[in-house]
């Protein structure tokens, strides 16, 4: 009976110790108070301590957007090769090139690449699948993508839904670490096929642009791998984004103050942005992400 | 002995309480936040969380040049009223919707790329009570189809 109950005891206890466990791990919040409080002191009153800090990196379907506002045109040599999807079996090389799909299924389907958008879709959904992230997309995703391919609105609407159904699913299930490698390869694939186009094609200095602007999701990006620091995988991706930085860190900006004007009823943030981006720089940075991205793709 | 196993019941249905919340937060920024992004497309990106009256939260962000972009802040209906202030990297406000009578969502476009904070607090309940009111709070972030555009320069 004794025995029972010193069983039942250490079992107890064990419970209690592993769920202190689980919130504590799922506290990540907290070094952020801390770490934004000397900040907010200086400025806002009422704003003077965050809960928490999310990092908000841009997803493959907004990168895609960006590229083709920026003139870019569409070219399959610049995607990742269906046929790599079998190499992929790690943990970290199902999350990197499940990000590194999605940026390849938002551009194709950009540039209405019909027949590539549902079979990048269904590389998607096997990398989701193998990675344990439940109904992110199922059957019914590639049926509706199927039965609107020609409808650009729909199928980014459903490119979204599977992108957020899949970072939701993670984040809730305290995977944000994974979450986070997923956005590392949509982010790192957006960057390089940017440079390829730039690479192939005439001068585009809006696309330039939007190449150097890269530096500031960089920034964003390294602080939230910096949240799972601790996880392996993630130590493994941080090296690669340092050496990143220190290339975007060559290039020269300076900026006007910020200010918020309304023009035909629409609110512009007006400030005036000078980017000193040398063609040295560009091949630099081009050479390390191709080289980067190799390593992710093989 | 029997203080423990209470002890540990209460935990676990706290754990659970909460698990359940998340859930709901899922569905509440999937289902009803996110509407209030139309016409502009989610760029994908969940972000949500269960916050209590007074508790703040900051979305970090860069936001690209000629993109127009619609950031949309909801919670659910039984927390007080949800402030939400844009900032310049050096905390400059560069909007709050407490002087627009705490609209959901803004409307805007940069002129150059920056990196802006969405800070988000949830206001104080005016009625004396007890209960710290708590609920899901989501900030979602979307932009428009290259299509439907404005011209800037018009």
């Amino acid at each position: 009976m004794k025995f029972k109950s010193k069983i039942l005891s250490t079992l107890v206890i064990f419970i209690i110790g592993a769920i202190t466990l689980l919130t504590t791990s799922c506290g990540g919040d907290k070094s952020n108070v801390d770490n934004q409080l000397d900040d907010s002191l200086s400025t806002s009153d009422e704003f003077n301590k965050a809960k928490q800090v999310i990092y908000g990196i841009p997803s493959p379907i907004e990168t895609a957007m960006l590229m083709k506002r920026a003139g870019a045109k569409y070219n399959q040599d610049y995607l990742n090769p269906l046929s790599n999807l079998p190499n992929y079996t790690t943990t970290k090389s199902m999350a990197l090139n499940l990000g590194v799909y999605s940026a390849d299924l938002s551009f194709a389907s950009m540039f209405d690449q019909s027949q590539a958008s549902i079979k990048y879709l269904s590389a998607t959904k096997k990398l989701a699948d193998d990675l344990g992230i439940l109904n992110a997309i199922d059957k019914s995703i590639i049926t509706r993508m199927e039965n609107n391919i020609n409808n650009r609105d729909s199928v980014m609407e459903i490119i979204s839904e599977t992108f957020m159904n899949s970072n939701s699913f993670l984040k809730e299930n305290d995977r944000g670490e994974i979450a986070a490698i997923i956005l590392t390869g949509g982010w790192l694939e957006g960057l390089y096929i940017g440079i390829q186009i730039v690479k192939n094609t005439s001068q585009n200095k809006e696309l330039m642009e939007r190449i150097a602007d890269q530096r500031l999701s960089l920034n964003t990006l390294i602080s939230l791998l910096n949240e799972y620091k601790s996880d392996p995988n993630v130590q493994s991706i941080l090296p690669d984004m340092e050496r990143l930085k220190k290339v975007f860190d060559k290039i020269q900006t300076s900026s006007t103050k910020m200010e918020v004007v309304e023009k035909d009823g629409k609110n512009i943030i007006t400030s005036t942005s000078e980017i000193k981006f040398t063609p040295e720089v560009f091949e630099e940075l081009a050479a390390v992400v191709t080289e980067i991205r190799s390593n992710i793709i093989k | 002995m029997k203080k423990i196993f209470v002890t540990a019941i209460i935990v676990i249905v706290a754990m659970t309480i909460t698990n359940v919340a998340s859930a709901q937060c899922k569905n509440f920024a999937k289902k009803i936040c996110k509407l209030e992004l139309l016409p502009y497309v989610h760029d994908g990106i969940y972000n949500a969380t269960v916050l209590s009256e007074g508790e703040t939260a900051e979305l970090y962000k860069t936001f690209y040049a000629g993109q127009e972009y619609r950031v949309t802040v909801c919670g659910d209906e039984n927390l007080p009223p949800i402030q939400f202030q844009v900032l310049d990297a050096e905390r400059n406000v560069l909007y709050d919707n407490k002087k627009h009578n705490y609209a959901k969502s803004w409307d805007f476009k940069l002129q150059s790329s920056k990196q802006l904070i969405i800070s988000i607090q949830v206001q104080t309940s005016d009625e004396l009570t007890d209960q710290i009111l708590s609920g899901c709070v989501a900030v979602l972030v979307g932009f428009m189809n290259i299509e439907n555009t404005f011209n800037q320069n018009k």
